[in-house]
Parts: C-alpha cells; sequence; structure tokens
C-alpha cells in the first residue's frame, strides 16, 4: 500500500469548531475582567462621590452651593471662590506651560541635536517622577521668596506661586506626548514640505505641528486634568484662605485643596460638603475629555 | 543644453559606498529616466538632485551636481533650489490640509499672501496637473480624500505651482492601479513640453513609453546611459542587456 493510500483509507475525519473551549473561555473572561476594572472604578467614584456630596446640594442648594462666596462651615457653604481658584490657576498654569511645553517637544523631535536631546530627554522624564510634595518644597524655597522678593509683598504663597508651580508640572506630560506625535508623523510630510522650498521652521509650523494637532491636544488635556486634580503642591504654595481671590498675588484655595484640608476633621453637613467640592471637580475632568472628544472627533 | 550635470559623484552613508564616480548629463526639455534593480542607487542619486539627502545623517558627497554650471552643493541655497528642482514621491502625500492649501503651500511658505496670486496659481496648477475638472467644486476638502491617482497628480499640481525648471519623480506611479498610472504617463507626455523631468522607475515598460533617455545603474554604478531606444534595443553593456530583457532584477 502506498503512502498516498494509506492516508486515504485513514480515514480522517476534520472535526468541526469544539462548542466548548475552555481554555479559551477562560482567557475571554480574564481579558474582560481587566477591561472592567477602569469601568467599576469610574462608576465605583462617581457614585459613592454623589451619595455623600448630595446631602449638601439639598441643605444648602445647588445654587447657592456653587455660587457662595463665603465658606464658613457649619453655616455657608459657598464654593465659588474654590471653583475660581481652580480654574484660574489652571488656566495660567496652561498658559504658561503649554507652549514651553511644545516648544520643548518640537526641539526634541525635530531641531536638537542628539547628544543635546539625550539630556533633555531624561531630565524631562525624571520631572514626570518627582512626588508632587516635592514640588511644593520647590515652590516653598525658590517660587514664594521671589515673589515677595520681586514684588514686595509680605507673602508669597500666592495663586502665582500655584500657577508657575502647576505650570512646570504639566510640562513633563504635555511635552512628551507632543514629541511621541510629532515623532510618530510620516517622514513624508517634512520631505514633501522641505522638497517645496519651505524652510524647516517653517513646515515645523505649517505642517508638522498642525499634523500632530490631536496628539498634542491630548498632551494638553492630560495637563489640565494634572494641573486641576493637583493638591498637595498647591496646599504648599498657595496660601489657602478660602476667600475670593482680588488678584494673582493674593492666596487662594483651590477645590482639591479644600478637600484635602478639612476631610480629617468635618462631620455631617461639612463633610457632605467637601464630597459636593468633588462632584464639580469630577464635573470639571467630565467637560474636559467631552471637550477634547470634540475637538479631535473628526481625527479619530 | 544640459540641464543638469552630474560629475564624478561619489556618495556614502556611513561606511558605505552607495554612489559610485557616477557621472550623467540631463538634458533640458526631455525625460530622463533612472532604471536600474532595488538598492542599485538610482532613488539616492535622484535625491542628490535637490539635496533631500541633506536630511540623512552621515551622508558624505563628493564629486558635483551642477544645475546650469553652478554648484548646487556650494553655490546655490537649497531651499532656491528645491523651488527650482521640484520633487514627486513615491507615495503620494499630500499634506493634511485642503486641496486648495496643498497647492498654495509652497507659495505661502515664499511669503506669498495676495488671494488673487493664489487664486490663480491654484487654478493654473491644478489644470496643468489633469486635476482641475475634478475638484475645482471642493477646493476646501481635504486632500487626503482623494483617490490615490488624484492625490498623485494634486502633489504634482503642489510642485507644478512653484513653477519649477525641473521635476524629480522618485517612482511616481509604484504605488497607483493602472489606471491612475495610465492617468500619470499622459500628464507626463504634457509635462515633458515645459518641464525637465528625472524619473526613477521599477517599470521598464514605462522607461521605454515615457523616456527619451535612459540612464542603467548597478550596484552604486552608472553602467550605461543615453537614447532610452539604443539602451532597450542595443545595450551596450552585458549587465543593461541582461536587465532590460528581464533575465534578472
Amino acid at each position: 500500500m502506498d503512502t498516498a493510500t494509506k492516508i486515504r483509507t485513514a480515514n480522517i475525519k476534520i472535526k468541526p469548531n469544539k462548542s466548548f473551549d475552555p481554555i479559551g473561555m477562560a482567557f475571554h473572561a480574564l481579558f474582560l475582567c481587566s477591561a472592567m476594572v477602569g469601568v467599576i472604578s469610574v462608576a465605583t467614584i462617581g457614585w459613592f462621590v454623589f451619595q455623600e456630596g448630595l446631602p449638601a446640594f439639598s441643605e444648602a442648594g445647588v445654587v447657592n452651593l456653587i455660587t457662595g462666596r463665603e465658606w464658613l462651615p457649619p453655616a455657608l457653604y459657598g464654593i465659588f471662590p474654590m471653583i475660581v481658584a481652580s480654574l484660574i490657576s489652571t488656566l495660567g498654569a496652561v498658559m504658561i506651560g503649554v507652549p514651553i511645553a511644545i516648544l520643548t517637544a518640537v526641539f526634541l523631535a525635530e531641531l536638537a541635536p542628539k547628544w543635546l536631546a539625550n539630556i533633555v530627554r531624561p531630565a524631562v522624564e525624571l520631572l514626570a517622577g518627582i512626588p508632587s510634595v516635592v514640588y511644593g518644597f520647590f515652590g516653598l524655597v525658590i517660587i514664594v521668596p521671589a515673589i515677595e522678593t520681586l514684588f514686595n509683598i509680605p507673602a508669597g504663597n500666592t495663586v502665582l506661586a500655584g500657577i508657575i508651580v502647576l505650570a512646570i508640572m504639566i510640562l513633563p506630560t504635555v511635552i512628551t506626548i507632543s514629541e511621541t506625535s510629532i515623532r510618530a508623523l510620516p517622514a513624508t510630510y517634512k520631505e514633501g514640505a522641505l522638497a517645496l522650498g519651505a524652510s524647516h521652521i517653517y513646515s515645523i509650523f505649517k505642517v508638522l505641528v498642525p499634523a500632530a494637532k490631536s496628539g498634542i491636544l491630548t498632551g494638553v488635556a492630560l495637563g489640565i486634568a494634572r494641573a486641576i486634580g493637583e493638591t498637595m503642591a498647591i496646599i504648599m504654595v498657595m496660601g489657602n484662605a478660602p476667600a475670593m481671590p482680588g488678584s494673582l498675588l493674593e492666596p487662594a484655595r483651590t477645590l482639591t485643596a479644600n478637600i484635602a484640608m478639612e476631610m480629617a476633621y468635618a462631620t455631617g453637613i461639612h463633610a457632605s460638603a467637601l464630597y459636593s467640592t468633588g462632584i464639580v471637580l469630577l464635573a470639571f475632568i467630565v467637560l474636559l475629555n467631552a471637550s477634547l472628544l470634540y475637538v479631535n472627533r473628526t481625527r479619530a | 543644453m544640459n540641464k543638469l550635470a552630474v560629475n564624478n559623484l561619489n556618495l556614502f552613508y556611513g561606511d558605505n559606498h552607495a554612489l559610485k564616480d557616477i557621472s550623467l548629463p540631463i538634458p533640458a526639455k526631455q525625460v530622463t529616466a533612472l532604471i536600474g534593480p532595488s538598492g542599485c542607487g538610482k532613488s539616492t542619486l535622484l535625491r542628490t538632485l535637490n539635496r533631500m539627502n541633506d536630511l540623512v545623517e552621515g551622508v558624505k558627497i563628493t564629486g558635483e551636481v551642477a544645475f546650469e554650471g553652478d554648484d548646487i552643493y556650494r553655490d546655490v541655497d537649497v531651499k532656491q533650489l528645491r523651488m527650482r528642482v521640484g520633487m514627486v514621491f513615491q507615495k503620494p502625500n499630500p499634506f493634511p490640509m485642503s486641496i486648495y492649501e496643498n497647492v498654495a503651500f509652497g507659495l505661502k511658505a515664499q511669503g506669498i499672501k495676495d488671494k488673487k496670486v493664489l487664486d490663480a496659481a491654484v487654478e493654473e496648477s491644478l489644470r496643468s496637473a489633469a486635476l482641475w475638472d475634478e475638484v475645482k467644486d471642493r477646493l476646501d476638502a481635504p486632500g487626503q480624500g482623494l483617490s490615490g491617482g488624484q492625490q498623485q497628480r494634486l502633489c504634482i499640481a503642489r510642485t507644478i505651482a512653484m513653477k519649477p525648471e525641473v521635476i524629480l519623480m522618485d517612482e511616481p506611479t509604484s504605488a497607483l492601479d493602472p489606471i491612475a498610472t495610465h492617468k500619470i504617463e499622459d500628464l507626463m507626455d504634457e509635462l515633458r513640453k515645459k518641464f525637465t523631468i528625472v524619473i526613477v522607475t521599477h517599470s521598464m515598460n514605462q522607461a521605454k513609453r515615457i523616456s527619451d533617455k535612459t540612464a542603467f545603474f548597478w550596484m552604486g554604478e552608472l553602467v550605461e546611459h543615453g537614447e532610452t531606444t539604443q539602451i532597450f534595443n542595443q545595450p551596450q553593456d552585458q549587465r543593461t542587456q541582461g536587465y532590460v530583457s528581464g533575465e534578472f532584477g
């Protein structure tokens, strides 16, 4: 009997797909469980913050709480000054930090000689790993005294100090993501622009940066999220007075600082008001992510 | 009259001797095709003609590339050179912006802001690239939304807008289907009246169809160059003979 006949007579059946595949199912479940950890965490956080914060909303009134200008527990729970402080410090940090970060990213991706990029890039990455309490030290030792001297004021713990510390803190996030997205562009964009006689700098600002826009905006959004959520460094340098700051050279308290400073001893409605501060904070983050999705909608 | 002349050109990528003592005249208002197997140096040579190799780290060049008698590596500003010696790439590479902005890009980079001047240049360039009728109603649409062949003609329009004297084409149809390729070849038949064209191509049929002169490269050497009919019908060198007859490569 030759081989071909042997195979033919062996009566091999092609088996249909097994309907029961325990290993495949186990992995499927494992992937699903992993994916659910994040979703469940977000849902839980949202649920308990609302659960705890709602009493303050109903007791003091949503409008009073959000627009109230006085924070005098247990009598008055107005968090408007803190909303303003959080927004101003974040906005200021973005205005200072983002241009510096984008220019750094372009420098690293396009302009820096290798040896210099090899010094700047690890320095930026190191910046990302520094704990925020150390940024607070840095603010206390360098920035707060500098503001006192520069503007001749008795206390340098001001909104401005917070802005500067936050601006530095968001640098690594924005730089790293922007640089990555510029590097990810096809080389043909740059070649195409240069081949038309455009200068390198013109090509960078008219082709490369716009082409990397969605990545850069993602970096900026993460930077904003970091700035608005930052707590420890802000508590250390911003003075924390729960009143409406009249200028950048006055102290102020952010939403995060309000929660962190009073949570330890707050009870009853006071505690609930701190949770409702958290609700407002969450609302800002949701708004931020939604606007990022909207801006990047065509490019996804 | 030679538009470009390559004289005793050597190019090294680090230790790799990629172009070996190349001398090649490129006559004005003709199509010169550079052919040869992959890695033979034909694209590298093309990229020395508008100094795109400047972007590659560790490149060393000796010898001369003369553009109307001026050494482009010594006597000419590189941005001026690239305006006069335009380039169309292998893969269509329109910028992520509108059709109009793509064509106007090079002019805007030169500081031209006058809307009338730009409008006229965009229309004229798109007409010359045989794309105007297909896009005239949607100049604001993104250039990357066009089909592959249209994108390549957009890139040609973008190059023409700079009013170059030479157009370098690096396998401009290798990413396109046969119909789009046919359109580009028809277009080149028009372009040759106004421009000096140097084209790198993998397709010997394309070289035969469109070029006046052909240069055959082999492992960094220029083996043979001359009239296209002569290179294909009476090649002098054994290697050219082997390549054009399809024995290898």
